[in-house]
């Protein structure tokens, strides 16, 4: 029989059609198949270069290709990684590290502990792109001895175990890098993690099939799919279509509409980042009466309840209530009339204001141009009228690391190994790039706690700190973020503080 | 004669692609934003900053870095993304097909859903037809791409979930596509499956892109055909008896096509620029949703490389509509 040209098309539209009325926009993935739709893309195989490896988000993806070398549980707490156990000796002058044996590559090959040290020496070099080599370059002259590694502290640096289990704490393999280079280990990484790159499309998806290599538990899941969604209300509709199992980061009010759905649910969960504004040291935020009477005309809670809907925690100071040195004694209330005492004791009134500008970014955070204007408002009542400056988040960056922010701008800042020296420490400390508020007096205070090799003095050292900071008023601690996760009913899904959605912390709820 | 034009066209192009790399290099580092501020670590100094910026080769003086960069360009080499950590001119190889296959899809729904309507509106001027055709065009005209994209995702993402709303194909089976060409070769290969699939997935991006255009399409094209209609070629072949249809397909059609083709080529490339936003709420992997990435993260050579390559597109796409303007009037033709 012959086929005409207008037959054969018309055969081809019909195909299609079915194709479309039978599968629709939901092909039944396998309940082995995990997809997420997820917020950001992932722009850099490579868990420890470049701007991909600091960004708190993406570390979902990384821990599940690569391991860390001490692992972190959802609450912050730090569990044995590659390395079984880790310490310090007495006078704290050398470290030690023991390897998990019997570890292999997503290849097949041993990790051992020579890709360990490796590891560890590539990310301590200076002329590395690593943005944590600072402290990785803080221990060096590393031995090995069987499952045993051990290296001298250049410099004694408390946070350094805690740095394992966080941004660019990956172990990579040796044999495989050096074969392939930089350019062939991002079109095909291996790492030892619970899943191995089975498809990437920039920009579209990441396909992971579990690890038969795996040294842990085995994942719930075969397949995970993390489709690449930055558009918030795309990763709405794929969460509301069945499309992909879960999302995070919608909308606080899409949030509560969507966890009531039928076979959906949602869990909101406070993490380790913050907002705050900083303050810069130039007028008039000199005058310490300016500065804590912008503090105290703030209600916090006001706009965590009206503009966020009640999900996020306000904070007193950069310490979050999981961080080690979180002290609930530190207050900085919300009093607009002690604020306005303030104000006129240095000249200043609603009728004759104390001027400045207030940058932001806008829909960076959720609404934070929106808790800007409403900051603004608060101040207006008091004497403090600001103009409100939006700009994007690289230029807030440079003018950062300038010196030239105006003087209070707003940011976010994450912790997610819950220590001082990552929250208060590099956001005051004078020398530090990413400080705005450059003084002697906070400077003299902090420098000493950089090397301090008694852990509670320490930590005790940075409480008075944060106190002290709150006396001063050199910073406006805003809130701590809270984190919107929704997802299929038939899944179980265990928040993590640190942020990261990772596969396996999802499972069948059956 | 034609050849000799083309070439001309060509040179002129070259110095318009100097002038647009002269141009885009120097914005992107007087603009704020330094991409090396965002990757500092806290502990840096001075020093470590120094480092960084030499290890990203942007040390030196503007004029230093420029002559590097065309040295470099010159030689097929347009420098390795700060963010992606992969060559620049692979990167555009791998993501360029997807939004010339995304724009030309919008583009012939546009041309064949706008045309229609214009002909419909040309055989149906002065009934009750022409003013709903021209009040719901109106409407389509209104509304920009990315609202309609928001509105499209809603439809057929919650509503009625039909169609797929990201994504170039179906993230849980392989495609098994050599070429990043998906639309061509899944026809070559046979891979009907995959074909259907791509179809499925272009379909809202289509349409958001699609619509706008062709509501403009089909506004001009109907003008041209009631202008048409009022000579006196057609009213001599109305005369001679000849149907609405033809007249209106064989007589005005080909003389109200110039100035829509004209049209057509400036919008598209409008339409083209429209990837950038509508590959963003679709999830579709082209350059338009790289070249926001790359603006975010301040991605030098990245960003250097789109531009050119959007320069590239609307130059070529100018060319050939001349071209094709002056095949459907003689009198440009000769001249």
């Amino acid at each position: 029989m012959e086929v005409t040209r207008r037959q054969t098309l018309a055969l081809g539209a019909g195909a299609f059609l079915t194709d479309l009325l039978t599968t629709g926009a939901v092909r039944a993935a396998g309940k082995d198949t995990l997809t997420i739709a997820f917020n950001v893309n992932l722009p850099s195989f490579d868990p420890t270069d470049g701007t991909s490896a600091v960004n708190p988000t993406i570390q979902a993806i990384y821990r599940s290709i690569f391991d860390q070398y001490i692992g972190q549980a959802p609450d912050l707490t730090l569990k044995p990684g590659i390395l079984t156990a880790w310490g310090w000796n007495d006078d704290k002058s050398k470290l030690w590290m023991d390897v998990r044996p019997d570890v292999k590559w997503q290849d097949g090959l041993p990790l051992t502990p020579e890709d360990v040290v490796w590891s560890l020496e590539r990310a301590g070099k200076k002329d590395s792109a690593n943005p944590i080599s600072f402290i990785w370059s803080t221990a060096g002259n590393y031995k090995i001895d069987g499952n045993r590694v051990t290296a001298d502290a250049i410099r004694y640096e408390p946070t350094f175990f805690m740095w394992m289990a966080f941004l660019t704490g990956y172990v990579l393999p040796k044999a495989y890098y050096e074969k392939v280079g930089a350019e062939g280990f991002e079109k095909k990484p291996i790492g030892s993690g619970p899943y191995m790159v089975d498809e990437y499309q920039g920009n579209a998806f990441l396909r992971l099939k579990a690890n038969p290599h795996y040294w842990g538990d085995k994942p719930a899941f075969e397949t995970v799919i993390f489709k690449f969604v930055p558009d918030a209300t795309t990763r709405v509709a794929e969460i509301e279509s069945g499309s992909s199992d879960i999302t995070l980061e919608v909308p606080y009010e899409e949030f509560d509409r969507l966890k009531k759905i039928k076979g959906l649910s949602g869990v909101a969960t406070p993490i380790s980042d913050i907002g705050m504004i900083f303050i810069t040291n130039k007028e008039p935020m000199l005058d310490k009466n300016v500065r804590l009477a912008a503090i105290m005309a703030i209600d916090k809670k006001a706009i965590v309840e009206r503009l966020l809907h009640g999900y996020g925690v306000p904070i007193e100071t950069l310490e979050a209530p999981e961080y080690s040195a979180f002290d609930p004694s530190i207050k900085t209330p919300y009093d607009p009339k002690k604020a306005m005492e303030l104000l006129a004791a240095s000249g200043y009134s609603p009728e004759k204001p104390v001027k400045f500008t207030i940058q932001t970014t806008r829909g960076f955070k959720p609404k934070d141009y929106e808790m800007i204007q409403a900051i603004v408002g608060m101040w207006r009542k008091v004497g403090i009228e600001a103009d409100i400056e939006v700009y994007e988040i690289a230029k807030h960056f440079e003018l950062r690391t300038t010196h030239k922010l105006a003087p209070a701008a707003f940011y976010n800042w994450g912790d997610a190994i819950g220590d001082p020296t990552t929250s208060t420490g590099f956001a005051m400390f004078g020398p530090s790039p990413h400080s705005a508020f450059k003084t002697d007096d906070l400077d003299a205070k902090i420098g000493p706690l950089w090397g301090e090799k008694d852990e509670k003095k320490r930590i005790d050292g940075w409480k008075a700190v944060d106190a002290y900071i709150a006396e001063q008023g050199y910073v406006i601690p805003l809130l701590q973020y809270v984190q919107p996760i929704v997802y299929k009913s038939d899944h179980k899904v265990t928040p993590n503080k640190s942020g990261a959605l990772q596969p396996t912390l999802v499972s069948p709820a059956t | 004669m034609i050849a000799l034009a083309i070439l001309r066209r060509l040179l002129v192009a070259l110095v318009t692609l100097a002038g647009v790399a002269v141009v885009v290099f120097v914005l992107l580092r007087v603009v704020p934003g330094d991409p090396i501020a965002m990757m500092i670590s806290p502990g840096a100094s001075q020093a470590d900053i120094a480092a960084l910026r030499a290890h990203y080769g942007l040390d030196g003086s503007l004029l230093s870095q420029f002559a590097v960069w065309v040295r470099y360009a010159l030689r097929g080499d347009f420098g390795t993304s700060i963010s992606l950590h992969r060559d620049v001119l692979a990167l555009l190889g791998e993501r360029l097909p997807a939004t010339l296959e995304l724009a030309t899809a919008a583009l012939e729904f546009a041309i064949v859903v706008g045309g229609a309507v214009a002909i419909l509106g040309a055989m149906a001027r002065r009934t009750w037809l022409e003013p709903v055709i021209d009040t719901v065009n109106g409407l389509m005209l209104a509304i920009p791409d990315f609202v309609w994209a928001l509105a499209l995702v809603l439809a057929f993402g919650v509503v009625w979930p039909l169609l797929p709303l990201t994504g170039r194909v179906d993230p849980s089976v392989s495609a098994g596509m050599t070429t990043p060409f998906y639309f061509i070769e899944s026809l070559l290969r046979l891979r009907f499956d995959v074909f259907f699939d791509l179809v499925k997935h272009l379909a809202l991006p289509t349409l958001a892109l699609g619509l706008p255009l062709a509501a403009v399409i089909a506004r001009v094209l109907k003008g041209a055909l009631n202008e048409a209609m009022a000579q006196d070629y057609v009213l001599l072949a109305r005369l001679k008896g000849m149907s609405e249809v033809r007249l209106v397909l064989q007589e005005a059609l080909r003389n109200a096509i110039g100035p829509t083709l004209a049209l057509t080529g400036v919008q598209f490339t409008f339409l083209i620029g429209g990837t950038v936003i509508i590959e963003r709420i679709f999830a579709y992997p082209g350059i338009g949703n790289m070249a926001i990435e790359a603006v975010i993260n301040r991605d030098l050579p990245l960003i250097q490389g789109l531009v050119l390559v959007f320069a590239v597109i609307f130059i070529l796409i100018n060319i050939a509509v001349d071209l094709l303007v002056a095949l459907f009037n003689p009198r440009l033709r000769h001249a």
